[in-house]
């Protein structure tokens, strides 16, 4: 065991590939988060929309990305693209072909799901008095929604916000399913080298357990900055 | 119309053995998460330091990864030790056991879900109103049955929403044991996808089956919120 573990953690090669599978995990994630997070915010207001046409379109999508398996969602985007017609030909094929731009349209919109859920919660507790002062000011409803109602709705998502961001990273390795070399994919082809599925996997659950706890020191500093007001005395 | 190309009873098959596969792991982790509130809750000091970690490692792994340690890692490990007990026994037990991926996937399920379990029936205990019992050792009940008559019974009610969310969760976790090889509704559709070139004819009925898990299920913690809160008036 011992030796095993000294031949593949000395070797530079599974350095290397656990550095570029941490670099693509973190892309995936980030770009998904980011992208998710920018969707999420107008479907959120959206779904708080007392007109049925414009609410109930965005529950729908939201229930059936909540309610189904992130992997569904990534196999039926990845296999399902290859089937439009001509986009073999088409010079997006090259952006499609990699598995890494389905992955990450995936992502972004199971994320986006839960995100508009999240910011739905945050946007319904505006205090009902914040709106009422606001709209005593003769603010629009657009100026109310920058001003007033978005802003602190912000604040009181972030706890909810940063289990999602968890969520993510941790679901972020069904990619490794679909061809993509991230962080266990990396480990996936570690113990397909030497056979030491111990060694490999144990090693990504360290690198993913520290990702854990860097972003939940993080979040605990950011909530202690912004949510301050709020925190029970 | 339900044939889908000849595929359609097999899907079938595998739609069954995800719920079998669900309600063994939530079995599971029923148990493992009682144990580890129990522990967390606990005054000993060692029992409280196990339930941390367990929960503390658990959730900050993601799931994945948990499944292909135990299922590349885990023949390994029970090899091992049937032949640590062979060689102990000069050879008078000898036992092949082999771990396949349907044990994997309800061992790994049922500990992932039981650390989130843990904390779900935490939050429970602990509004369990104090009177109660002292109530209970008042009438000289011994811990076991202020357990099982006293705390149980009240835990539940507020634990169901927590167990709902957990068992919806869970269930979409099961999707993950395809990846592992287990021929589940996931996989088998997967596999007609690829032979066919159909994805969405096969993988689109499976997601729907998934969102009909979950209305059921939500009909089913309906009923059981009702059973458990009988008594208390909702505000």
């Amino acid at each position: 065991m011992l030796e095993s573990i000294i031949e593949i953690f000395t070797n530079p090669w599974t350095w290397a590939h656990y550095w570029d599978g941490l670099v693509k995990t973190v892309q995936l994630v980030f770009i998904s988060l980011l992208v998710g997070g920018m969707l999420a915010v107008p479907l959120a207001i959206m779904r708080t929309s007392r007109n049925r046409f414009i609410n109930w379109p965005v529950w729908a999508f939201t229930y059936l990305f909540r309610g189904t398996p992130l992997i569904i969602q990534l196999y039926l985007i990845y296999y399902g693209v290859t089937l439009i017609e001509g986009i073999q030909e088409s010079i997006w094929w090259e952006l499609f072909k990699r598995a890494f731009y389905p992955c990450l349209i995936a992502f972004a919109l199971n994320t986006a799901a839960y995100t508009t859920e999240i910011f739905r919660g945050a946007i319904e507790a505006t205090p009902r008095g914040e709106i009422e002062a606001a709209k005593a000011y003769g603010m629009s409803w657009a100026k109310r929604m920058r001003r007033i109602i978005l802003p602190s709705a912000f604040r009181r998502a972030i706890p909810a916000y940063s289990n999602e961001i968890i969520f993510m990273l941790h679901a972020s390795a069904i990619a490794s399913t679909v061809t993509i070399i991230d962080l266990l994919g990396a480990a996936r082809d570690v113990y397909a080298r030497y056979y030491a599925p111990f060694e490999a996997f144990i090693s990504i659950g360290l690198i993913y357990l520290c990702l854990t706890f860097g972003i939940l020191a993080i979040f605990k500093q950011l909530e202690k900055r912004l949510l301050g007001h709020l925190q029970p005395r | 119309m339900f044939d889908f190309d000849g595929y359609g009873p097999s899907i079938f098959g595998g739609a069954i053995l995800t719920i079998e596969l669900a309600v063994l792991s939530l079995a599971l982790a029923f148990i493992l998460g009682l144990l580890g509130a129990l522990g967390k809750m606990s005054r000993n000091k060692l029992a409280k330091g196990v339930a941390t970690t367990y929960t503390t490692i658990i959730r900050g792994v993601p799931d994945l990864v948990w499944m292909m340690l135990l299922f590349y890692g885990g023949q390994i490990l029970v090899n091992y030790f049937f032949e640590w007990l062979y060689d102990a026994t000069d050879g008078g037990i000898d036992i092949f056991f082999s771990f396949n991926e349907f044990l994997s996937g309800v061992l790994t399920i049922g500990f992932i879900f039981g650390a989130y379990m843990t904390e779900t029936f935490r939050g429970a205990f602990m509004s369990v109103d104090n009177g109660q019992i002292e109530a209970g050792k008042a009438y000289g009940m011994s811990s076991l049955q202020i357990f099982k008559r006293i705390m149980f019974p009240q835990m539940m009610r507020h634990a169901i929403p927590g167990i709902a969310n957990n068992w919806q969760v869970l269930l979409k976790t099961t999707a993950l044991v395809s990846i592992i090889g287990l021929a589940d509704m996931v996989r088998l559709a997967t596999e007609a996808a690829k032979t066919t070139g159909q994805p969405f004819k096969f993988l689109l009925p499976v997601a729907l089956v998934y969102l009909l898990f979950a209305a059921l299920s939500d009909v089913v913690f309906r009923k059981l919120d009702v059973r458990y809160s009988a008594g208390v008036v909702k505000g």
